[in-house]
């Protein structure tokens, strides 16, 4: 295979760690006002996220990394073109990094609801953005002859780009659910796997419409049978939400997101950012990329180290695999609860 | 204002912001692992009691190094399209692998040690705070080793069909020679500055407590604080020597690399034998010649070459052979046709900053090892009063030294490849650029004071009493957690 196949492939693979991940905690932030009714809740809900969001969000850095530097035009082309959306997915993420970080230093309502809409917008804005810039990377920009996005902030909000941001924030949304319900107990397990079982209803319905669509667009056989599998694992995960057994659910999602995010590179190859403005200017796995060289190189980094990672932080979510439940969660900090001054 | 200015500006604004932060989380993880250690060595509560405070600390201000780190890496597809294109091929790799060495260790091993309270045993608890620490450290030479090819293009190639500078050499641009006196040198400043940071909060709470004390005569923690300026006070000195040593061979190599922005540093117009060194050097405002000048015989030979009598060439020299080198108009934009020099008067200053703050803090922790020692005279509450500036010197110097290590590189972007004006986005509108500028500054506006007064809150709070870890062995699954957000 040629190392430029490996890196399109090795860079699907980050994307597809990235959403398959950090796809449950935006979903959890989205879900912050649905699911948890009280204080005590909505930290059940931090908590179950709390030491491993920021390992997930990495996901993303690395995927960017690695597209600059081994797709350096792809990552150009990309980042300027798609400038304001990026620009508000930064903000968001921003805001709900630190919201997760900072909540909890201070015991103060006013503190609290302002984070927990920081989280929530936070969550929701790069769920639905990510989605939109996929689905208009997929069907195509208009890229000059220069190899710049030639388009604006309106090109990308076509119909096709905009149901896929519906796919992608009612999935994550469903996934999250599926991860509440597998990782708390009490009330909120059973409010969140019946939340799951509608959400991932009407995933379903706007994600098999936005797969065929796709499809019709530029699929090949292999994009094609990646969105048959992820159709089936949705329906199987909804049925093992529906009959409780909830590790089966969330495996479902995450089956689902992966496949899905596959059969969207799949479509995609051997293109990277086909242009709608003449076939000749698209961006290709081949007129894209890096030198031989630097590919090589980052073959042995990858390989030496993707494993090592893998490896660490699924320790981590071994470590943290206990359900929490109201009951495990500590009265607010003492430190926190001093007003200021009065130390 | 178009878009390379405002990008520039972002640029600017997003590093320096980033680097108020990063100094404090490479060298406070070290040492909140140090405490830690020290704890689970000896079980004396004291080192308990500083891991958790300065943990807390750090976890405060970690949070807002990481969300600016990730508007660093988007910012160079967003604004600098064109660097990223030219430079993507060498430029990329060192930041992928960032994201694979570090950014996952990081981040990994920061959640597992915040949530790991007496989830994991002792011994790997401690264990985690040591792997986020080389973590940052691993952050630190990747992404260091990107920025000293942009100061010293090595190990690559310019391919003319492409129009990119190609890689020709990875193991080049790891062990660049800039790299190897400029990673030592940002590593042992990040020391430098967390060792201040202890000192200064620490005085802050021994000059309460001293002051609780005399008023109600309550026991003090005084003791626990005294002994964590000491040990600040002894970072923040010894990092400082490396500092400067390292600094002495980062001069020279510059002298080599980049001869323009040794000479702008010191505002040596025209070359000289035995050339001295400037404490104070007022130019004309075209930046042409020199006005008036007070100087130290023959210490800038010594400075940039190791010897008093060396030659050192001044900037007209410079521009002449540039101009000779690489023609008539690298950058027409910002400065007039053939000119190669920087802004001489922020370059001159900036490094003098850079040098005169740290020599501040340095000479301040040695002062304070000093007056704390044991059997030395009565303490009086002068010195935490002025502990108390050292890390705000710190934190500037750091600044400073990055304006004047990019600053002083212009009008490249690559040196002697690039231009900055070369690199900006071609298809970014003068509004998108404003947009994000303005968003970017005010978020960060609105952060800097929530992060500070958050900062100051745990502070003022002072060192948690001790309190023995929950037992990791215990099966009792309804017990709460040790710790929760």
């Amino acid at each position: 295979m040629e190392l430029t196949t490996v890196w399109f492939a090795l860079i699907a693979v980050l994307w597809i760690g990235y959403f398959t991940l950090e796809g449950f905690d935006f979903g959890v932030g989205m879900l912050l006002p649905v699911v948890a009714k009280n204080d005590t809740e909505r930290r059940v809900l931090y908590n179950t996220v709390g030491p491993v969001w920021d390992g997930n969000e990495v996901w993303v850095l690395t995927a960017g990394g690695a597209t600059f530097a081994a797709f350096p035009e792809w990552y150009a082309t990309l980042f300027s073109g798609f400038y304001l959306p990026l620009l508000l997915i930064l903000l968001a993420l921003i805001v709900r990094n630190l919201a997760f970080e900072y909540r909890a230093k201070k015991d103060d309502d006013t503190w609290r609801r302002n984070w927990d809409l920081g989280l929530i917008i936070g969550s929701f804005l790069p769920a639905l953005l990510w989605g939109v810039a996929f689905a208009n990377i997929v069907a195509g920009v208009p890229i000059d002859a220069n190899k710049e996005f030639t388009g604006n902030l309106f090109t990308l909000l076509n119909p096709f780009g905009l149901l896929g941001g519906v796919v992608t924030t009612l999935l994550f949304a469903t996934h999250g659910a599926m991860f509440i319900a597998l990782k708390t107990d009490g009330e909120i397990r059973h409010r969140a796997r019946a939340l799951s079982v509608k959400l991932g209803l009407a995933a379903a319905v706007v994600a098999v419409v936005f797969m065929v669509w796709a499809q019709v667009k530029g699929g090949s056989l292999s994009s094609g049978i990646a969105f048959v599998l992820a159709a089936l694992a949705l329906v199987s995960a909804l049925a093992a939400a529906w009959k409780g057994r909830e590790g089966w659910a969330f495996t479902g999602t995450f089956v689902t997101i992966a496949l899905a995010v596959a059969g969207l590179f799949f479509a995609l190859f051997p293109d990277v950012m086909p242009s709608t403005t003449s076939d000749a200017f698209s961006l290709t796995t081949t007129n894209a990329s890096a030198t031989g060289y630097t590919l090589t190189v980052m073959t042995w980094v990858a390989v030496i180290f993707t494993p090592i990672v893998l490896i660490y932080q699924g320790w981590t979510y071994w470590v943290f695999r206990k359900r929490i439940a109201t009951h495990h969660i500590p009265p607010a900090t003492p430190a926190a609860t001093v007003p200021a001054g009065a130390a | 204002m178009d878009v390379t200015d405002i990008a520039r500006w972002q640029f600017g604004i997003t590093t320096v912001y980033h680097f108020l932060f990063v100094p404090v989380t490479i060298g406070l993880s070290a040492m909140v692992a140090a405490f830690q250690t020290a704890w689970v060595r000896s079980g004396r509560e004291e080192y308990l009691r500083l891991t958790k405070f300065f943990g807390k600390l750090f976890l405060i201000n970690f949070a807002i190094g990481v969300v600016t780190g990730i508007v660093q890496e988007f910012q160079f597809g967003m604004n600098w399209s064109d660097y990223s294109r030219f430079v993507g091929d060498i430029f990329g790799a060192p930041l992928a692998i960032e994201g694979l060495l570090a950014f996952f260790l990081e981040s990994t091993f920061l959640g597992l040690w915040i949530f790991g309270w007496g989830k994991l045993p002792p011994k790997l608890h401690a264990a985690t705070i040591w792997l986020v620490h080389i973590g940052t450290l691993f952050s630190a030479y990747f992404i260091l080793a990107a920025n000293s090819w942009m100061q010293h293009p090595v190990g690559y190639k310019y391919d003319a069909t492409t129009g990119r500078a190609e890689l020709h050499d990875f193991w080049a641009v790891m062990f660049n020679k800039v790299q190897l006196v400029t990673f030592p040198h940002v590593v042992l400043s990040a020391y430098m500055t967390a060792g201040a940071f202890v000192i200064g909060v620490a005085a802050y709470l021994y000059l309460k407590e001293r002051r609780t004390l005399t008023e109600a005569g309550t026991p003090s923690d005084s003791p626990l604080y005294l002994k964590a300026v000491r040990i600040g006070a002894a970072v923040t000195l010894v990092a400082g020597l490396g500092v400067a040593v390292s600094g002495d061979f980062q001069g020279k190599i510059m002298t080599d690399v980049q001869p323009m922005k040794m000479a702008a540093a010191e505002g040596l117009y025209e070359t000289e034998s035995s050339a001295p060194f400037s404490i104070l050097t007022i130019g004309t405002p075209d930046g042409k010649e020199e006005k008036f000048a007070i100087k130290v015989p023959k210490l800038l030979s010594f400075l940039a070459e190791g010897d008093f009598t060396s030659e050192v060439k001044g900037i007209n020299q410079l521009r002449d052979e540039y101009q000779a080198k690489y023609g008539q108009d690298p950058g027409a934009k910002y400065y007039s046709p053939g000119d190669y020099t920087p802004i001489i008067p922020v370059t001159y200053w900036s490094f003098r900053f850079m040098i005169g703050l740290g020599v501040l803090a340095a000479a301040g922790a040695a002062l304070i090892l000093l007056v704390t020692r044991k059997g030395g005279r009565p303490l009086g509450a002068w010195w935490p009063r002025l502990a108390i500036f050292l890390p705000i010197a710190m934190i500037l110097g750091n600044a400073w030294g990055w304006m004047f290590t990019e600053m002083g590189r212009q009008p490249w972007v690559v040196f002697g490849l690039m231009t900055t004006a070369q690199g900006v986005s071609p298809g970014v509108s003068v509004f998108e650029a404003w947009v994000s500028v303005i968003a970017l500054t005010s978020i960060y506006a609105i952060l800097a004071v929530v992060e500070f007064g958050l900062m100051w809150r745990y502070i003022k709070l002072g060192a948690p009493a001790y309190e023995p870890p929950p037992d990791h062995t215990s099966s009792d699954d309804d017990a709460p957690l040790a710790f929760a957000y």
